[in-house]
């Protein structure tokens, strides 16, 4: 398993899209209780497109990578295409496998997405 | 049977976890099982199976006198004198819900005091939180000072009257502090309240002795001591057990049943309704069994040795915080750490790589976290069959984690 990977860290240590956004049209949170990490994700959307993604938070290097990824990979995207991007699409931007223990972790953001967008 | 090499009697640790020999460091969470212990259950249902306490055959007289002896093993284990006041329960859960369903709930009056303290894990926490906000009893809890210790002065001023439960861990499964039982339980009975000890985490580290201790219930899980899962022991005072109705309605454990009233048997069976878990049972019976082969002096002085080994190593690392007490003495076996910087999901998953498997989380007691200030911490456990070169591959594991995240 090589779960710690350059990108991996690199997006842990220095998040892109991190922060709040002013103006956002679409917001949602999620926690997971067992770890105590949570995270914001914040969306601008207009006229169908993603114009805009942030997300704040705390959590372990695998949550927050994952969101901070996440967030690089909706932006500027059609609003449909980010309805349908799937778990296993979200654990893939990681670039590496994610073992069923750490799903969870993995996901965190990406379930925050979904809420902020109604699902 | 020595002490050393026990680790060939594991079959688990002839695995291999990517690559490594297992580093088990998780035997608060559960122990790994000897060869004796599943021997002992292969043996009860390929030779002896039948449903005890109730077959008239040879088998079912073999079965019954097989779980009748563990009960009488586990009264001698914890110095009882009378086998009829040990119950089998599922575990250390199922032992303490069955005391607030029973006999707190029949003695009980709206205004009661229950006090906890705040080291309990959430099993000895929650039955008595959701019953005291239905039955308008009062939840306390006794507080922690900074170097994990309970607030003995609070339970002083605490302890009224209209206190009637008091119930505390033996061993705290998260700071490894062992609260003075002796002054606790002293100071609850004067005011006529009853104790129920929670020695989850004692009872495959040290003897405990239920008649020297003089509390009034006591709970635990066999997994958690080298035995199967699905199989523990509530042990209770007769006339506590004898004054308590029974919350599971079933087979056997009936005196006469009517189409509309039944009386009930005595205890112990009165709380064993159903079919036992025979096997865990006879495993639970080879897990003594072991332990008393082995002798207390030998696993205190090896554990004792272990942990001062483990406290010594952790706590001279740099960007390491290791939580509660920091000496070996009056400590359980277990150490709860952080490594600054780094989320303790992080630091377990790290761990894996190198085949250690520890704890990472709240282990089951988010309030006692939230008084510690984090999230989660990591917690590493220790058992009869950890050595040295254990810890010493924990701090490997360790200096991995700082180097891959450059704490």
């Amino acid at each position: 398993m090589d779960l710690y990977r350059q990108k991996i860290l690199d997006h842990y240590r220095a998040p892109r899209n991190f922060g709040k956004l002013k103006g956002a049209t679409h917001k949602a949170q999620r926690g997971n209780p067992l770890c105590g990490d949570e995270v914001e994700i914040a969306l601008k959307i207009t006229r169908g497109v993603v114009r805009q993604v942030k997300f704040t938070g705390t959590g372990c290097a695998i949550s927050m990578a994952a969101t901070s990824l996440l967030t690089e990979a909706v932006s500027g995207q059609r609003l449909s295409q980010v309805r349908r991007l799937t778990e296993a699409q979200a654990l893939r931007l990681l670039g590496t496998p994610i073992g069923p223990a750490r799903h969870k972790c993995a996901l965190l953001g990406y379930e925050a997405l979904q809420k902020a967008l109604g699902k | 049977m020595s002490i050393r090499n026990i680790k060939k009697s594991y079959p688990i640790f002839s695995r291999r976890i990517h690559g490594h020999p297992l580093t088990y460091l998780d035997s608060a969470a559960t122990a790994q099982k000897p060869t004796a212990v599943l021997a002992a259950m292969d043996a009860f249902y390929r030779r002896h199976n039948a449903n005890p306490r109730r077959g008239l055959y040879q088998l079912g007289v073999e079965a019954t006198e097989m779980v009748e002896q563990v009960r009488s093993d586990v009264a001698a284990f914890i110095g009882a004198d009378d086998a009829s006041e040990v119950v089998f329960t599922s575990g250390t859960t199922g032992a303490i819900n069955l005391v607030a369903y029973t006999w707190a709930l029949a003695h009980l009056r709206p205004g009661d005091e229950v006090i906890v303290s705040e080291l309990e894990h959430h099993s000895n926490l929650v039955p008595w939180q959701q019953l005291a906000a239905r039955r308008r009893w009062k939840l306390s809890f006794i507080p922690i000072t900074a170097n994990g210790n309970l607030d003995l002065q609070w339970l002083r001023r605490h302890l009224t009257r209209r206190v009637k439960l008091v119930s505390v861990t033996h061993t705290s499964n998260v700071l490894g502090v062992r609260p003075p039982l002796p002054t606790i339980i002293r100071l609850a009975h004067r005011v006529g309240a009853r104790v129920l000890v929670d020695a989850a985490q004692a009872v495959a580290h040290e003897p405990i002795n239920v008649s020297r201790l003089g509390c009034d219930w006591i709970s635990f899980s066999g997994h958690k001591m080298y035995g199967p899962t699905g199989i523990g022991v509530l042990w209770g005072r007769r006339a506590l057990l004898e004054d308590a109705p029974p919350y599971q309605y079933g087979g056997e454990m009936v005196a006469e049943v009517r189409w509309g009233k039944t009386t009930f048997a005595d205890p112990p069976a009165r709380f064993e309704a159903g079919t036992q878990n025979a096997a865990g049972i006879v495993g639970l019976g080879a897990a003594i069994a072991m332990l008393r082969a082995i002798g207390w002096p030998a696993i205190r002085r090896h554990e004792r040795a272990l942990v001062r080994y483990a406290m010594k190593k952790l706590t001279m690392l740099s960007g390491v915080t290791v939580y509660g007490p920091h000496t070996a003495v009056d400590h359980g076996a277990v150490i709860s750490f952080n490594i600054d910087g780094v989320h303790a999901h992080d630091v377990a998953s790290v761990f894996d790589t190198l085949g250690i498997a520890v704890r990472a989380g709240h282990h089951c007691a988010m309030p006692l976290h939230t008084k510690l200030g984090v999230l989660a911490t990591v917690r590493a456990s220790i058992g009869i069959y950890n050595t040295k070169e254990d810890i010493d591959q924990l701090v490997r594991g360790i200096k991995k984690v700082q180097k891959i995240f450059e704490v």
